[in-house]
C-alpha cells in the first residue's frame, strides 16, 4: 500500500528527468546517425575542392554551402562526426579500463593501496587534460591519436574517484560482510557484488566524460594540435573558418552547431541517467 | 461521542494516493487528556493516519472525512497551510521517531525550542523565550538544562536529543500530542525513561497523547485506549485491558500471540498469526498467579560444569579489541575506543548463546572477530579449533565453514543485483569445496525448502521478497555449507512481531534439526530468554554477567543486568500494572 504510493510519487519525479535522458537520446542519436551514414552514403566527396564553387550559401545541391575550396560543408560535417564519436570512444575507453580497477582496488584494499592509487589520481587531476595534450603533441606529434590517448588519460581520475566511493559503499554493505564472511575471493567480490552495484555510477561518468573529450579534441583541433588535415574534424573546420567570418558567418556556425549538439546530448544523457540510477529515487527496480 | 469534553473527532478519515486507499473510514474521538494507543504493523497506515491529522501528507496524497480539534473550527482535512500553521506546534505537537534527523543540526537545543514558542507569540521576548526554553528542558530531566540549551544535537546522546523534542512538543502547552514511534530508535534503558517522561508529562497538563507504535508492551504501558490497525482499517477498538485480556478481532488474536513470547503452542514454539487461533490471552488473574509463581520458584545456581572432556566449539580468553580514532587536534594523542576489553567465555556444542547488550557494548566487534571478520588486539578466539587471532585469510576459509552469520537487515545483507539462487550458493563458491551447478542448484532447493520457501524463488531477486522472507533467504545462505556454528546478529529486530515470531520458530527448528550451536546477538532480552539457554551481559565493551538465561533473568547479580530486565517491557506485567491502577 506505502509502496504504491511511493511509485507514483516516483513516476512523477521519473516524467522530468525522462525529458532530458529522451532529449539527451535524441541529440546523441543524431551524431551517431552522421557518423553511420558518412560511410554509406555523403552528397559529395568530403575532400575535393570545386574552386570555382567557393563560398556559397546554403542550397539545395549544398545543404550547408560550401567553404573556401569549394568543399561541401554538409559532407564534411557527416565525416566530422566520425572521429569526434572515435575521440570519444577511445577516450572514455581509457579511462574506463584504467580508472575503474584502480577505484574498485582502492576502495576494496584500503591502506597504503588506497594512498598511492588517489594521491597518483589527484596528481593526474592538477594537470588539465588540455594541457597532458599539448605535451603529447609536443613529445609525439599533434595527431588524433595523441590527442585521444591524452583525453583518455586525463579522465582517469574522475573514474578512479567514482569506482572508489561506490565500491567503499557496497563494501560496508552486509553482503559484503556476509560474502567475506564465507571466504569469498576478493576477485570474485569484486565481480560479483562490487562492478553490479557500480556500474550505473559508471555509465554516467562515461556518459560525461563523452562529452568532456569531445569539446577537448574540438579545442586541439582548433588549436592545430588534434586531428590533422586533410580529415574532417568539427573543431578543424572551425578553426579554418574563422578568418573567414565577415565573407562567410554560417561556415563558423555549422561546426559549432555540430559540436554543441554532440557535447549537450552526451551532458544530457549523463543526467537523464544519473536520475535513473539515482539509488534514493529508484530502490525497485528490477 | 461529541460533547463538550471531546478534544480531537475523526470521522470517516481516508487518505489515498488516487487510485489505491491508503487508510479507510477511520472513525474515533479522543476526550481531553484521553491517552491512545495506536497499534499496528509496518504498512498497515498508522504512521499516514498520524501525518493526516497534523494535515502533514505528502504531495500526491489525498484525504477525505473530518478531523477537527476542540477549539477550532477548520476541518484538518481541507484546511489550508496558514490556517494549520497557526494549529500545529501550538495546539497540537508531533515527536518523531529519529531525533537525529527530526532536529535542526545547525541549531543549538535551546533556541530550536524557542523557536516555537516565539513562532507563536506565546512569549513576549527573545530573551523570555530563553528563559523559558531553559525551563521546559529542566521540564523534560535534562541533566544541566542551561548547558543543554548552549548544545546542537550531534551533541546530545539519541535520548537526550528524544527529551529536546518533547520539550519542544511541550514547549506551546498543547492540548494534543502525537508521538510516531518516538522510543523505537533508543536503547532499552533509555527507552524506558524517555517513555516514562512522556507519560509524567502528559499526566500533568492533561494533554491528549495519540500514541503511535508496533510494540504492544508499550502501548499497554502508556496508553489508556487502543486502536488496532490492519490494512489501512481500524479493525478493532476498546480500553486497553480489554484489548489485551480479550481480543475480539483475529488479527488483535495474532498480534498479542506472536508478541508473546512465553506463551508457545503444543510443540514449544512460538505462536504465530495462523496458529493464533489456539491462543488464549492470560486474565489478569493468571498473569497474577504466573508473576506470583515466578517469585515464589527459587532458580537454583547453574551447577558447575563438570563434563570437563567436552570440547568446547567457541572459546575465548581475554579478548581484548581497541580502535583508534583519528586525532582529532595535532597535538592530543589518538583516543582509544576500548570495543572489547578481556573477555572470556566459553560455549559448548549444540549450546545456545545470548549476548545482550545496548548499542556500543561491544556486542557486534565480539561477533565480528568470531567470525573472522576484525582482528582482536589481544587474547585468543577459538572456534570450531581454528585460532582467529591473527590468522591470515587463507587460514579463515576452514573456520568460516564451521561458522555462519545471519545479519540484521534484511533489505542490507542480500545484494539487489543477484539472483536468490546465486545468493544462497555463494558460500559454496570458495577454495576446497567440488560441487558442480547442478549440485548446488539442488543443495538450494534443500535449503530453501527448509526455511520454508519453494524452488520457485531461485530465480527471484531480493526486492521481490518481505522482509521476513529475505530474511529466510540469509538463513538458508548461512546453513547452505552445514557450518556447526550459527551467530545471529539482531536477526528480527527489524522485523514486525508476527514476522517475528515466524523467524524465531524458524531459527529454534534449524537449531534442532541441524544441531547448531547458536550464538545470539540482540538487544532484546524477551527474544535472548525464549531463544537461549545461556546468555552474556556486555555493557561499554565489558562482560558484566553470564549465565544460565533464566537465574540471570529472574536473579540477576550485576546491577546493569538488574537494571536491563526492569527496562525491558514485558506485555503482561504492563496489563497487570494496567489492571492494577485501573
Amino acid at each position: 500500500m506505502t509502496t504504491s504510493s511511493i511509485t507514483e510519487l516516483r513516476a512523477k519525479r521519473s516524467r522530468r528527468r525522462n525529458t532530458n535522458m529522451l532529449i539527451g537520446s535524441v541529440l546523441v542519436s543524431l551524431v551517431v546517425l552522421a557518423a553511420v551514414l558518412s560511410f554509406i552514403w555523403t552528397p559529395y566527396n568530403p575532400y575535393e575542392q570545386f574552386f570555382a564553387e567557393k563560398h556559397q550559401g546554403s542550397s539545395l545541391s549544398h545543404l550547408m554551402g560550401t567553404d573556401r575550396l569549394g568543399r561541401d560543408v554538409f559532407s564534411n560535417i557527416l565525416y566530422g562526426a566520425r572521429i569526434t564519436l572515435l575521440v570519444g570512444l577511445v577516450a572514455v575507453g581509457i579511462a574506463l579500463l584504467v580508472g575503474t580497477p584502480l577505484g574498485i582496488l582502492a576502495g576494496m584494499k584500503r591502506g597504503a593501496t588506497e594512498e598511492v592509487t588517489m594521491r597518483f589520481a589527484d596528481i593526474l587531476l592538477a594537470f588539465p587534460a588540455l594541457l597532458m595534450a599539448i605535451m603529447f603533441a609536443a613529445v609525439y606529434g599533434p595527431g588524433t591519436v595523441s590527442a585521444m590517448v591524452a583525453i583518455g588519460i586525463g579522465s582517469i581520475p574522475g573514474f578512479a574517484r567514482i569506482a572508489r566511493s561506490g565500491t567503499l559503499q557496497v563494501m560496508s554493505t552486509e553482503y559484503v560482510q556476509a560474502a567475506r564472511a564465507s571466504s569469498q575471493p576478493a576477485l570474485r567480490v569484486a565481480w560479483r557484488h562490487v562492478m553490479p552495484n557500480i556500474v550505473g555510477m559508471v555509465v554516467v561518468q562515461s556518459s560525461v566524460t563523452f562529452a568532456l573529450a569531445v569539446l577537448a579534441e574540438a579545442a586541439l583541433s582548433f588549436l592545430g594540435l588534434g586531428t590533422q588535415p586533410p580529415t574532417a574534424s568539427w573543431g578543424r573546420m572551425l578553426q579554418e573558418s574563422q578568418q573567414y567570418i565577415s565573407i562567410n558567418p554560417m561556415l563558423v556556425v555549422w561546426p559549432g552547431l555540430a559540436i554543441a549538439v554532440a557535447v549537450m546530448g552526451f551532458n544530457l544523457l549523463g543526467d537523464g541517467l544519473r536520475d535513473r540510477f539515482d539509488p534514493k529515487l529508484n530502490g525497485e527496480r528490477s | 461521542m461529541k460533547n463538550e469534553n471531546t478534544l480531537l473527532s475523526v470521522e470517516g478519515l481516508s487518505v489515498s494516493t488516487g487510485r489505491f486507499p491508503l487508510v479507510h473510514d477511520v472513525n474515533f474521538a479522543m476526550a481531553r487528556g484521553e491517552r491512545i494507543g495506536l497499534i499496528g504493523e509496518s504498512g498497515s497506515g498508522k504512521s499516514v493516519t498520524s501525518t493526516a491529522l497534523m494535515s502533514l501528507l505528502p504531495d500526491g496524497l489525498q484525504a477525505t472525512g473530518t478531523v477537527k480539534l476542540a477549539g477550532h473550527e477548520a476541518n484538518f482535512v481541507d484546511a489550508s497551510d496558514a490556517v494549520m500553521r497557526k494549529i500545529r506546534g501550538r495546539d497540537m505537537a508531533m515527536v518523531f521517531q529519529e531525533p537525529l534527523t527530526a532536529l535542526n543540526p545547525l541549531m543549538r537545543a535551546g533556541a530550536q525550542v524557542a523557536e516555537i514558542m516565539l513562532q507563536h507569540q506565546m512569549v513576549p521576548s527573545r530573551r523570555a523565550a530563553k528563559a523559558k526554553a531553559i525551563e521546559m528542558l529542566a521540564s523534560v530531566k535534562l541533566p544541566d538544562p542551561a548547558e543543554a540549551a548552549m548544545a546542537y544535537p550531534h551533541q546530545l546522546s539519541g535520548g537526550q536529543r528524544q527529551r529536546v523534542m518533547l520539550a519542544m512538543a511541550l514547549a506551546n502547552d498543547p492540548s494534543l500530542l502525537l508521538c510516531d514511534e518516538p522510543t523505537t530508535a533508543l536503547d532499552v534503558t533509555v527507552q524506558r525513561q524517555v517513555l516514562d517522561l512522556v507519560l509524567e508529562s502528559v499526566v500533568q497538563r492533561g494533554t491528549g497523547l495519540l500514541f503511535i507504535t508496533h510494540d504492544l508492551a508499550v502501548v499497554a504501558n502508556m496508553c489508556t485506549r487502543v486502536l488496532v490497525m490492519n490494512n489501512g482499517k481500524v479493525v478493532e477498538q476498546g480500553a486497553t485491558e480489554e484489548i489485551f485480556t480479550r481480543p475480539q478481532h483475529p488479527y488483535t488474536r495474532g498480534l498479542l500471540a506472536a508478541s508473546d513470547l512465553e506463551a508457545t503452542d503444543h510443540d514449544g514454539r512460538l505462536f504465530t498469526v495462523a496458529s493464533a487461533a489456539a491462543y488464549v490471552p492470560w486474565t489478569v488473574a493468571e498473569t497474577e498467579a504466573h508473576a506470583a509463581a515466578a517469585e515464589e520458584t527459587p532458580v537454583e545456581p547453574a551447577a558447575p560444569q563438570q563434563d570437563a572432556e567436552i570440547q568446547p566449539v567457541i572459546k575465548i580468553t581475554d579478548l581484548s579489541r581497541t580502535y583508534k580514532r583519528g586525532r582529532t587536534s595535532l597535538f592530543g594523542k589518538p583516543t582509544e575506543v576500548h570495543a572489547l576489553q578481556k573477555a572470556n567465555f566459553t560455549v559448548l556444542p549444540g549450546e545456545r548463546l545470548g549476548v545482550v547488550g545496548e548499542s556500543g557494548s561491544g556486542k557486534s566487534t565480539l561477533l565480528r572477530i568470531l567470525a573472522g571478520l576484525d582482528q582482536p588486539t589481544s587474547g585468543s578466539a577459538v572456534v570450531a579449533g581454528n585460532e582467529v587471532a591473527g590468522a591470515p585469510e587463507s587460514q579463515l576459509v576452514q573456520l568460516r565453514q564451521e561458522l555462519q552469520i545471519v545479519f540484521q537487515d534484511p533489505m542490507g545483507s542480500l545484494n539487489p543485483r543477484m539472483k536468490v539462487l546465486d545468493i544462497v550458493t555463494e558460500p559454496l563458491l570458495v577454495p576446497g569445496r567440488t560441487e558442480n551447478a547442478a549440485k548446488r542448484r539442488k543443495m538450494a532447493e534443500e535449503m530453501l525448502e527448509a526455511v520454508g520457501l519453494g524452488a520457485e524463488t531461485l530465480e527471484r531477486y531480493p526486492h521481490q521478497f518481505s522482509g521476513g522472507q529475505r530474511q529466510r533467504i540469509s538463513i538458508a545462505r548461512a546453513l547452505i555449507c552445514r557450518p556447526r556454528v550459527l551467530v545471529a546478529d539482531e536477526p528480527v529486530s527489524a522485523l514486525d512481531v508476527s514476522v517475528r515470531a515466524q523467524v524465531l520458530n524458524l531459527l529454534a527448528d534449524l537449531v534442532d534439526a541441524y544441531q547448531l550451536t547458536l550464538v545470539f546477538v540482540s538487544h532484546d532480552l524477551a527474544v535472548v530468554r525464549y531463544l537461549c539457554d545461556k546468555v552474556v551481559v556486555m555493557q561499554s565493551g565489558i562482560i558484566v554477567e553470564a549465565g544460565d538465561t533464566e537465574s540471570v533473568y529472574t536473579n540477576p547479580q550485576h546491577p546493569y543486568t538488574a537494571k536491563l530486565v526492569a527496562s525491558s517491557m514485558n506485555l503482561h506485567a504492563e496489563v497487570l500494572a494496567k489492571a492494577g491502577t485501573a
